[in-house]
């Protein structure tokens, strides 16, 4: 699960993939970006500034997001809350304010409520507002999980297999969100299985393995190395 | 907050208001009032437990320090009511604080133990602090509240100071749960690992809620000082905090509204049960137990899908 001896950096504006067979470390690389687990050494810079030992709460602040490879949506709220929560880092008004009821703060529901709603029609989602998050079928909860990520109005958005567990036409439609997400002018950092999916819509990939580097360069390129057809299995990769 | 919690909040209010015509006898005003006090703490621990997720296993010391507080300070120092109660919810707020940074600020249920501990701690105080409490004995002569000339010093005047601060604190907590504040909290109990990846900051909500429920429990310990006018410790030991959690647990922790509404039995239970004479409490305990194995959710949610439940069974 470690993280030996990997460094890249993410153009902006641009789709960066990772991939590695299992247990190479690519969750604990967001967990690393994202400060769920403590760095021991080396460095995280996202626009010129440090971040290496901030804490968790602290990356939707300053622009980066993500979602989770088992979907973590909250499962007691609505799908319109989960995304509202999404919003959390964007606005101000504190404990005594929202219980009185200032009107600042009232304003500021107002716009969290339009945002969120608007996120939804986004992706078409805007009839199950209402529903508990947990009642959604697999690939819609996916796609929450993005949109509550990217409420946070991200300029890096990790996606951690967003297509995990989804059937074809599903994925199809996860990669015209994952375009749409990158035309919106936002840097995407992409772990993922799905080959055909990842060789689409990488712009670069960077392969990961036992926590190393092996691989850096376009999707081409990628797929003609050595070294990374060995990580697979030795054998030769499918990319149907 | 929605248009159907306003309407349920005014109704509330109504009927609040006009209930003390339809009651006889100053006994049974003040089981409203009692009422409206635990309403206070469970609402309090609702915000906590319910939306939050923390356990607390001590809020009895929150009572007790509201209403020792604001005792003491009245009856040998003279200070007026109002410093005194100020007192009571600044001297609370800090032991929240104290307690809390350090509980609050790790992964799981450090909070149930740790204010299991300051519950312990605040009952010996009230016990050997001799001089000031009165220790076992208790301390009496604890004057009523006033507002400038008007009294407080009849249960009828009295149920409507103490309804009109529960309705106040409602009326705040409603607000709370339908904001960003509210839905952060209730974010973290869903999953605090993308809560904090909204940017939610774990540990500073945490023991944001806590110190406000401590300061709703120390207004309720202050205003049952100056009503009952004496006060000992066994009224603030560890069976009164988990009284309170009862009431939250029966009524439904997951709702406010479901907090008051188990407060609200939880407090006259006990009057009718007055039929069974000595055997009181076994059904007390058989009801509470009954009440926790067939609506696990509590009497407000659990009440619905139970008859939803007995409904199809006769149909089948």
């Amino acid at each position: 699960m470690a993280i030996v001896d990997l460094s890249f950096e993410v153009e902006p504006g641009r789709i960066k993939s990772i991939i590695g067979p299992n247990g190479a470390g690519k969750t604990t690389l967001f967990n690393l970006i994202t400060g769920v687990h403590p760095v021991s050494g080396g460095q995280i810079v996202f626009q010129g500034k440090d971040i290496t030992h901030q804490k968790p709460h602290y990356g939707a602040g300053i622009g980066i997001s993500r979602t989770f490879q088992t979907i973590e949506l909250f499962g007691n709220m609505n799908v319109l809350e989960n995304i509202m929560v999404g919003c959390h880092s964007r606005f101000k008004s504190g404990l005594l304010a929202s219980g009185l009821r200032l009107p600042r703060m009232k304003k500021e529901e107002a716009e969290i409520y339009e945002n969120s709603m608007k996120l939804l029609g986004r992706v078409g989602l805007s009839s199950k507002a209402q529903l508990p998050a947990s009642s959604l079928p697999l690939g819609e909860q996916k796609t929450l999980e993005i949109l509550r990520a990217l409420a946070t109005e991200p300029q890096l958005l990790l996606l951690d297999e967003p297509a995990a567990g989804l059937n074809e036409s599903e994925t199809d439609g996860m990669s015209e969100l994952i375009y749409s997400i990158r035309d919106q002018g936002i840097t995407i950092l992409l772990v993922e299985h799905d080959m055909r999916l990842i060789m689409k819509v990488s712009d670069e990939i960077v392969v990961v393995n036992y926590g190393q580097k092996i691989a850096e360069g376009p999707p081409d390129v990628v797929q003609s190395d050595s070294l990374v057809i060995e990580a697979y299995l030795g054998g030769e990769i499918d990319y149907a | 907050m929605g248009r159907k919690n306003y309407f349920k909040l005014l109704s509330l209010s109504i009927a609040v208001a006009v209930l003390p015509f339809f009651i006889r006898g100053d006994y049974y005003l003040s089981v409203l009032v009692f009422m409206g006090l635990n309403g206070l703490i469970v609402m309090g621990l609702s915000l906590l437990m319910g939306y939050a997720g923390q356990i607390s296993l001590g809020h009895a010391a929150f009572y007790g320090i509201g209403a020792y507080c604001t005792g003491v300070l009245t009856t040998h120092f003279g200070f007026s009511i109002y410093l005194s109660f100020l007192a009571g919810i600044i001297l609370s707020v800090l032991v929240a604080i104290i307690v809390g940074i350090p509980a609050l600020r790790l992964k799981g249920h450090y909070l149930a133990v740790a204010t299991l501990g300051i519950g312990e701690i605040v009952f010996i105080i009230f016990n050997e602090w001799m001089k000031y409490t009165g220790g076992p004995s208790g301390l009496s002569n604890i004057p009523g509240v006033h507002l400038g000339n008007f009294q407080f010093n009849s249960s009828f005047r009295f149920y409507y100071l103490v309804w009109g601060i529960n309705l106040l604190a409602l009326f705040f907590s409603l607000n709370l749960i339908h904001s960003r504040v509210g839905r952060a909290l209730r974010s973290m109990h869903g999953s605090e690992t993308a809560a904090s990846a909204m940017g939610v900051n774990l540990s500073f909500l945490k023991i944001q809620v806590f110190v406000l429920s401590a300061v709703y429990a120390s207004v309720a310990g202050s205003l049952y000082a100056h009503f009952v006018s004496f006060i000992s410790p066994n009224n603030f030991g560890l069976m009164v905090s988990v009284m309170f959690l009862m009431m939250g647990v029966i009524g439904g922790i997951h709702n406010i509204w479901g907090a008051l509404l188990g407060a609200s039995l939880l407090t006259f239970l006990p009057e009718y049960l007055r039929v069974f004479n000595q055997y009181d409490i076994l059904v007390y305990g058989a009801i509470l137990l009954a009440i926790l194995l067939f609506m696990p959710e509590g009497i407000l949610e659990g009440t619905p899908v139970l008859i939803r439940k007995l409904f199809r069974q006769r149909k089948t």
